[in-house]
């Protein structure tokens, strides 16, 4: 069994995979990261997403072999000390109902104000196009990132 | 969902290495870069391999330069790395425009121009704009290389012109001498993440020629001969194009599924191109968009 070392939450995990295990289940269930979670399975729905060296890709579509020597974040790395505001914003603006979508949403919408700190109402919906929500309608989420975008820094 | 079949994992770090694992695992190989497509075909089971070779340590493949007369675009340039290249943004703008479009943030952070083309989907998003620059895709076998034309490359859906022992290493576009204009039209059902109901690619000299190119209206991304060979040398004014819509309809064979029906990727098309010309011709006379 291949193991594969690799920096989760600013901490360096050491874990044993097979070359065909996919980063979300890894993350869910050998290292207890949960916010991450499998909806669709193929990349549409975003409920996976994680920041590999920053940028926000689908854990479902990633074999765990390929993030060895990489780094990973997730909600549980960017709320270690408190909420982020952009955590707040989304509590504010009673922005998820189920939460299932929340942690995908909230990694999206970090990476976008790490680039791009103060985005307009229309790059925000560009860049949350691949994050699906049943609950809200989107609105409040909307909201809540141009929300945080008006506070600052976010991870 | 699990993925059942088990592989042997491996990352070379150089172009030599990468094919002779691909010589050595003769037709049981897969190439894996960004895995947007590949990962979903290894959880359905419609590919077998037992050696999946990931060419992400292969640093000259993540290269987008000009070499001559020619841009190189690496087999593991991700659609993320094309969008926030200024060389990208400057001088290929219908590239540019073209890798905007696919699919959301987390997949074009992973997901490359290659891969586009390798996975040879109809609704290619790359397609029109590889084949309205006559781009060449490169491939290399342990024995060495060659070019293939992309108008040559995709040969029925999901079926390209690749050779078990090969791995394409990028994409090589001529950059036209003359002045051009360029433009993707993409028709999706919404704004954002979404496969294209039908595209094209329009890029017009300034001595009125034409190349055109369309996705997602036949089994194949294809260009338009007939169309190009109609508007080429004349100036475009509303007969002309009433014209041309007329023709158009002889290169397209769209089908009905699950994405939109064939009468309305007929009506659209239409529409599309007669906006995307107009678009190219204001943009080449260096105004704004019509």
């Amino acid at each position: 069994m291949p193991e594969i070392q690799f920096t989760l939450n600013g901490e360096r995990r050491t874990v044993n995979i097979e070359a065909n295990d996919i980063l979300l289940d890894v993350l869910r269930d050998k290292l207890g990261i949960k916010s991450p979670k499998c909806g669709c399975d193929r990349g549409d729905c975003g409920a996976c997403a994680v920041l590999l060296n920053g940028k926000s890709v689908r854990s479902c579509l990633i074999f765990a072999i390929e993030v060895n020597e990489q780094e990973i974040t997730t909600l549980e790395g960017i709320s270690k000390n408190e909420l982020s505001p952009l955590q707040q914003a989304f509590i504010n603006n009673n922005s998820f109902q189920c939460g299932y979508c929340a942690p995908g949403i909230i990694i999206t919408a970090t990476e976008l104000l790490n680039k791009n700190p103060h985005p307009t109402r229309e790059e925000v919906k560009e860049n949350l196009s691949g994050n699906l929500c049943r609950c809200t309608g989107y609105i409040p989420i909307i909201e809540a990132v141009l929300e945080a975008s008006k506070r600052g820094k976010n991870e | 969902m699990p993925v059942i079949q088990g592989f042997e994992y491996f990352k070379p770090k150089t172009l030599n290495e990468a094919l002779h694992l691909l010589s050595n695992n003769r037709g049981q190989a897969s190439i894996l870069a960004g895995g947007t497509d590949i990962v979903v075909q290894f959880k359905e089971d419609l590919i077998t391999s037992k050696a999946l070779i990931d060419i992400k340590g292969i640093t000259e493949l993540s290269k987008i330069e000009i070499k001559e007369d020619k841009l190189f675009i690496g087999a593991c340039v991700t659609f993320t790395d094309l969008i926030e290249s200024e060389l990208i943004k400057n001088k290929f703008p219908i590239i540019w425009e073209a890798s905007k479009t696919v699919g959301s943030v987390g997949i074009r952070n992973r997901a490359t121009m290659v891969g586009n083309i390798c996975s040879a989907v109809p609704s290619a998003d790359s397609a029109p704009a590889l084949l309205v620059y006559e781009a060449l895709v490169i491939l290399k076998n342990k024995d060495g290389e060659r070019l293939v034309p992309i108008s040559d490359w995709f040969i029925a859906p999901k079926k390209t012109g690749i050779q078990k022992d090969e791995i394409v290493v990028g994409i090589l576009i001529h950059i036209p001498k003359k002045k051009y204009a360029c433009c993707y039209e993409k028709l999706s059902r919404y704004e954002g993440e979404d496969l294209a109901q039908a595209g094209i690619g329009i890029l017009a000299f300034e001595d009125h020629y034409y190349r055109i190119a369309f996705c997602a209206v036949g089994p194949i991304p294809t260009r338009a001969p007939k169309l190009e060979q109609f508007l080429n040398g004349k100036k475009i004014t509303s007969p002309i194009i009433e014209e041309a819509k007329k023709i158009l309809l002889e290169e397209i064979t769209p089908i009905t599924d699950i994405r939109s029906s064939r009468k309305y990727r007929i009506h659209m098309v239409k529409l599309m191109f007669e906006r995307g010309l107009k678009k190219v011709i204001s943009r080449l006379e260096g105004g704004k968009d019509a």
